[in-house]
């Protein structure tokens, strides 16, 4: 199988460390994987802050440069829901469709589409607290929601579960936004740093010495409060424990 | 008009540890019970679509089923007034209790006569206003506004009761016991109820095929108002039409479970004749909403029962509170609302929100409130409403990653991640980033360069 890596801007600038990891784990479970090279961003950041106008050329250079791809994968579920649903400034032309249509958050890909059963290198000997990002939740619902009475699943809890020597902590709000938001950590910053406080601090109490995440833009945030705050929590994609990080 | 500033207003509120503790788990609370009693119903899901369905069939028949409403109310002994906005409304209900020389107005909870800000209106002119829910008393007795639409005075510790009753019902200041408070205030609204020439309230539905106006409320208070002045007026938003008396059934199973996380509200009364010698007179009214109903991407909102479960499931509105959107309405559908009555004024507040749809998942009637969130903010960027430097920011933002050679200049400079990509990307506002949090680490290559190094040379 073939597909192509999406790598979000903000983790090739700040965690390639992720982008590797993922990279390395696609490969291992046999999948040829290409690297666009002249990729960017999706768009996200202008989009959500109501500017389709200024979302519209990095939209239309997305497309030109996955279009060619069955395939899509990208590990940040934020990133990801922006492209399948709300992809919009530009016409939605076959190409724009089918990039739509074919981009997949990493867990869903190894979930859904590579049924992936097994990780025998991954070994992860830490109790860890699970992250799920709102849009990978709720938009593109890799797990179930406490708003929503309906039979338990989660398809990175599916994964992680496979991983040798890795215990569960289960803070009390699992699943209350961090406060990220994109733009809004920023214009909004008291209430979005009170939100991450709130967060890391109940990932600690619940006895976390990892958080781990498939959403890295919210790992950035919740790191920055818990780096302020001193608490000794510690932050890692799931493609990374999946690929065999030991820590 | 002053555009309201929700990151300023929210960062006062936050300051007050012991209030924003206190606030956070009290709706928190709310919507943990909210869960289990919704769990305890397997139709739950079925009831939402059931509700939402009659809400959206009302709605785009709504000039039917008022009219309907109309000819049962007039036909049950009721007046009937229209009011095409807050001002009309307000001087319908003046005129009302002018022509009858009504004085003192008891009332119970309305959002809609906070909407049309009625209360300042009869006062100027003369008329005693006395809010009887106790919620809304202690707001009305404070002077501010109510802060949630269910449960008005929520950000207030009981200290805080305690220090406002003393300074204007004469309770005893160190006393902040609960039972104590709200008897006081019991003991202080009863006489009002017997010497009120009218009284007032609200709607949580009116029924088009009965002609009824039906009120939901756990303390008796409506049904004080209503049956012992010798006059009632009911304020009716035209959206709280319901066809049948049999749809009442799903929704009074829906308002209280979302809104408390209790079964059913102590009361739900159904207003549907004066008594004999009494007059009942029934205000519909419009204030923007038939313009609403005219959006495509927003008359869904209409759908709202005012439950306030989008509120207190809201990780926002409970770490700043309701008056921090200087709005009648708050909290997630406040800012799909709010902007809808002035756009300039509340353009700020579609912004304060992570769009994690919470909001959307919990609300009883499925509003895709998220979703409209992030609309609002696609037409305040095209009416020119968004702040300078945010414009300015995407406008730079849009250049610079639509652009892979600008991109990489920016990302690539050795060490420099840190010194360009926050401005890139988050365009800080005096680094608003760093303030309270750390800024990540700058990385000695991209992830491209490490591709291109280790992946692509032989």
């Amino acid at each position: 199988m073939k597909a192509a890596l999406f790598v979000p801007c903000y983790i090739d600038a700040f965690f390639p460390e992720v982008a590797i990891a993922t990279l390395e784990l696609l490969e291992r479970l046999g999948v040829e994987v290409a690297y666009p090279l002249d990729q960017t961003c999706c768009a996200q950041p202008m989009a959500n802050s109501g500017c389709e106008d200024d979302a519209a050329a990095t939209e239309a250079l997305f497309v030109k440069n996955f279009a060619k791809y069955d395939y899509i994968v990208g590990p940040s579920g934020s990133c990801v829901h922006h492209v399948r649903e709300h992809l919009t400034a530009i016409p939605q032309s076959r190409d724009v469709t089918r990039v739509r249509q074919n981009t997949y958050e990493l867990v869903e890909f190894l979930h859904d589409v590579l049924e992936i059963d097994a990780f025998p290198w991954a070994h992860f000997p830490h109790k860890v607290g699970l992250h799920n990002g709102c849009a990978s939740l709720r938009a593109l619902r890799t797990a179930k929601m406490s708003e929503i009475d309906e039979p338990a699943f989660s398809k990175p809890m599916d994964l992680l579960r496979k991983v040798d020597g890795i215990q569960f902590v289960k803070p009390e709000r699992p699943d209350e936004c961090c406060g990220f938001g994109g733009t809004f950590s920023v214009f909004e910053e008291p209430v979005s740093a009170k939100m991450g406080y709130d967060k890391v601090n109940d990932h600690y109490r619940a006895g976390a010495e990892y958080i781990v995440s498939a959403d890295m833009s919210c790992v950035m945030h919740q790191k920055g409060c818990a780096e302020r705050l001193g608490l000794p929590v510690k932050f890692i994609h799931i493609a990374q424990v999946l690929n065999g990080a030991r820590e | 008009m002053k555009r309201i500033d929700h990151a300023e207003a929210s960062s006062k509120f936050i300051k007050a540890t012991d209030h924003l503790d206190f606030h956070d788990k009290r709706l928190w609370d709310l919507r943990k019970k909210r869960d289990r009693v919704s769990e305890a119903l397997p139709e739950w899901e079925q009831l939402r679509v059931i509700a939402s369905a009659i809400k959206e069939h009302t709605l785009t028949h709504l000039g039917d089923y008022l009219e309907e409403f109309e000819r049962n109310a007039i036909a049950n002994g009721a007046h009937v007034h229209w009011a095409k906005d807050a001002a009309e409304h307000n001087q319908i209900v003046f005129d009302i209790l002018g022509a009858r020389r009504a004085k003192t107005l008891v009332k119970a909870k309305s959002m809609l006569t906070d909407e049309c800000e009625m209360r300042p209106f009869l006062e100027k002119r003369g008329i005693v206003v006395m809010e009887t829910d106790l919620g809304e008393r202690i707001q009305q007795l404070d002077d501010e506004p109510p802060s949630h639409i269910v449960v008005p005075a929520v950000h207030k510790l009981r200290t805080d009761v305690a220090r406002v009753f003393a300074d204007t019902i004469g309770t005893d200041r160190n006393n902040s016991d609960v039972h104590y408070l709200a008897e006081s205030q019991r003991q202080h609204t009863r006489p009002y109820f017997l010497r009120a020439d009218a009284g007032m309230t609200g709607a949580n539905f009116a029924v088009a095929e009965t002609g009824t106006v039906v009120v939901c409320t756990n303390e008796g208070n409506a049904d004080l108002s209503v049956n012992l002045p010798p006059l009632y007026i009911a304020s009716v938003g035209i959206e709280k039409v319901i066809p049948k008396i049999e749809h009442l059934g799903v929704f009074v199973r829906m308002l209280s479970r979302s809104a408390l996380g209790s079964p059913i509200t102590q009361l739900t009364s159904h207003f549907r004749k004066p008594r004999k010698g009494t007059e009942m007179h029934i205000v519909l009214v419009d204030n923007g909403r038939s313009d609403r109903l005219g959006m495509p991407d927003f008359w869904y909102s209409l759908k709202c029962i005012r439950c306030g479960a989008c509120m207190n499931t809201c990780p926002v509105y409970r770490r700043s509170g309701g008056l921090s959107y200087g709005a009648t309405y708050s909290g997630p559908i406040g800012v799909i609302i709010d902007p809808a009555f002035d756009l300039r004024k509340y353009g700020s507040l579609p912004f304060a929100s992570t769009l994690n749809g919470s909001c959307t998942s919990v609300c009883p009637v499925k509003i895709n409130i998220h979703e409209q969130i992030y609309k609002w903010r696609q037409v305040i960027a095209e009416r020119r409403q968004l702040p300078f430097v945010k414009k300015e920011a995407m406008r730079a933002a849009g250049k610079v990653l639509s652009s892979p050679k600008l991109y990489r200049a920016a990302v690539e400079t050795a060490g420099a991640g840190v010194e360009h990509l926050p401005r890139i990307m988050m365009y800080s506002r005096l680094n608003a980033w760093g303030r309270q949090r750390e800024v990540p680490a700058a990385p000695p290559y991209t992830f491209r360069q490490w591709y291109l190094e280790n992946r692509t040379k032989k």
